[in-house]
């Protein structure tokens, strides 16, 4: 049985005449990594709210989304929740204001433990302690009585990923976690990801518009475009052997490397000019 | 080739009460008329600092600031009309470098109606023609004058804020991270633009950003700046293939490249 299970998802928001999900379908089985492509307005991140039950009230949704065969949509809010941040973890975009700036980061991670286990405050410590130090951050004691303000923005999304996986789920959605980093910066919460998704065996749900990005982590790929998925497939043949119009223009764009400094870099129009030529 | 901007040991240190933190250390930058030259490092690198003593946003705490022959650094701002004319600036995020509240065209014009830069520049000069221009040259139709800001996609407003930074003719256009905040299908359309004007206006460029590989595209040489300090430069070819710091290796490393699976092999370059 599948972990998760998305069929003919569809989202509609209030005054809006366009969907912005348009029949999204996918599966994701235990451990298994997909991650979905697409610019902004193409419904990856709406797709991911959708799955964590998020979306404003004014959301219609339509379709079904099953986790371990049990139906999530129409759940109550209360049961939901109890998914959230047990099963599922989440990582945003923009750690600091994923954080309470109010709170030092140590609570916050052992609030997010103590509102799903049996633990009493004071035993949180020192899984918290651990948990900080199994996300790369060096002396996680200091760290765990920081302000959010006092670190960086690496280290907030270090802190961010180890509240995400502090209650060992099953399931981690990512939501652009490395866009506002460093390249760096990123290039070690990606091997952070990697190491620590691989360790505790979950599923992950990688949503970014970086393709490169995209293939440090996920062995499959979804590209979305308008609400729709255009293509699916293994990492490996969708990046070297894509064969919607847009892919092929994403994944060659993506590829600063093939163009010489100055030349004119391919877009995303000249594979659809190329398609209606032929 | 001549010289349009020199530095000479740039120094600029912030106090925050008691405490006190070199942003810049000690920098020494030359540019000819023409160049086209990329300055790259992470957050806190002292990158932006360095191209707001430039603008002229910002007085050093030592060193000097020479633009085309004149002293700029100790200069009062009501004389600075000819740098601010010359020198225009390209921020990272198009959702806050432009008013909302204001229309596209008068966005587009408003360097022409500064006093200081109108002193500058041709008296003449018509507010129309000139919006019809720069909006011909980032490839927008003229009718989106009339509309405002947040009607426009992320990469049409790095178009609206690239047409104001041309409107008064500058020969210096300063980017800082200008595509770093778009979608990389949209990228690619503004770095071509970047390009394209800066060979047909025959602009000097200085491109801020993180991420190497975009810095290279549209530089001819690099400068790579850690903590305050310039720690290699040279031209774009040299520092990309042979960097002479563990740092700028590391910069290069850290660069995302498509896996095309979880253990694949990194894909060879096409050099």
């Amino acid at each position: 049985m599948s972990l998760l299970e998305v069929e003919g998802l569809c989202v509609d928001f209030g005054r809006r005449r366009v969907p912005a999900v348009r029949g999204v379908s996918f599966s994701l089985s235990e451990g298994e990594r997909l991650g979905i492509i697409g610019e902004s307005g193409s419904g990856k991140t709406v797709t991911a709210l959708a799955v964590m039950g998020l979306l404003p009230e004014t959301a219609r949704v339509r379709g079904s989304i099953r986790w371990r065969g049990g139906e999530l949509l129409g759940r109550a809010e209360k049961e939901l929740a109890t998914l959230r941040g047990n099963a599922v973890g989440m990582v945003f975009q923009e750690p600091m204001t994923a954080l309470d700036p109010t709170m030092k980061v140590g609570r916050q991670v052992a609030e997010v433990m103590l509102l799903h286990r049996e633990t009493a405050g004071a035993a949180a410590r020192p899984q918290v302690i651990a948990m900080l130090g199994d996300v790369g951050l060096t002396d996680p004691e200091r760290i765990a009585d920081a302000y959010p303000h006092q670190l960086s923005g690496g280290q907030r999304q270090r802190v961010i990923i180890a509240m995400a996986l502090v209650n060992g789920p099953d399931l981690v959605i990512c939501d652009e976690p490395t866009t506002a980093l460093d390249v760096t910066v990123q290039a070690t919460v990606l091997e952070l990801l990697d190491r620590v998704l691989t360790a505790e065996r979950a599923a992950c749900l990688f949503i970014s518009h970086d393709l490169a990005v995209v293939s440090q982590v996920c062995s499959q790929v979804l590209v979305m475009l308008d609400g729709e998925v255009v293509e699916a497939g293994p990492t490996s043949k969708l990046f070297t052997s894509p064969t919607h119009p847009y892919t092929r223009g994403l994944v060659a764009t993506a590829r600063l490397d093939l163009v010489n400094p100055g030349e004119r870099l391919p877009t995303v129009e000249d594979y659809y000019a190329l398609g209606a030529g032929q | 080739m001549s010289e349009i901007y020199r530095t000479v040991g740039l120094s600029r240190t912030y106090r925050n009460g008691s405490r006190s933190v070199a942003a810049l250390v000690d920098a020494s930058v030359t540019l000819q008329a023409g160049q086209r030259l990329g300055i790259v490092g992470e957050s806190g690198s002292g990158k932006s600092t360095l191209i707001r003593l430039l603008a002229g946003l910002d007085r050093p705490t030592v060193g000097e600031v020479w633009f085309a022959g004149t002293q700029i650094d100790q200069l009062p701002e009501r004389k600075l009309g000819f740098l601010r004319a010359s020198v225009q600036m390209v921020f990272q995020d198009p959702r806050s470098s432009l008013n909302p509240r204001m229309k596209v065209g008068d966005i587009i014009t408003e360097p022409l109606r500064s006093r200081l830069v109108r002193r500058q520049l041709d008296g003449r000069i018509d507010h129309r023609s000139r919006l019809a221009e720069v909006m011909a040259d980032v490839d927008l139709p003229l009718d989106y004058a009339d509309r405002y800001p947040h009607e426009f996609s992320g990469g049409q407003r790095q178009r609206i804020a690239i047409a104001r930074a041309l409107a008064p003719k500058p020969d210096v256009l300063i980017a800082d991270e200008p595509v770093s905040a778009l979608d990389v299908s949209v990228r690619a359309h503004v770095m071509n633009l970047l390009n394209d004007l800066v060979a047909s206006h025959g602009l000097t460029l200085v491109v801020v950003g993180h991420d190497l590989m975009v810095v290279r595209h549209l530089c001819d040489s690099l400068l790579v700046m850690q903590s305050g300090r310039i720690v290699e430069s040279g031209s774009a070819d040299q520092v990309f293939h042979q960097p002479q710091t563990a740092y700028t290796r590391s910069l290069l490393a850290a660069i995302p490249r498509i896996r095309t699976g979880p253990d694949a092999p990194e894909p060879q370059s096409s050099e």
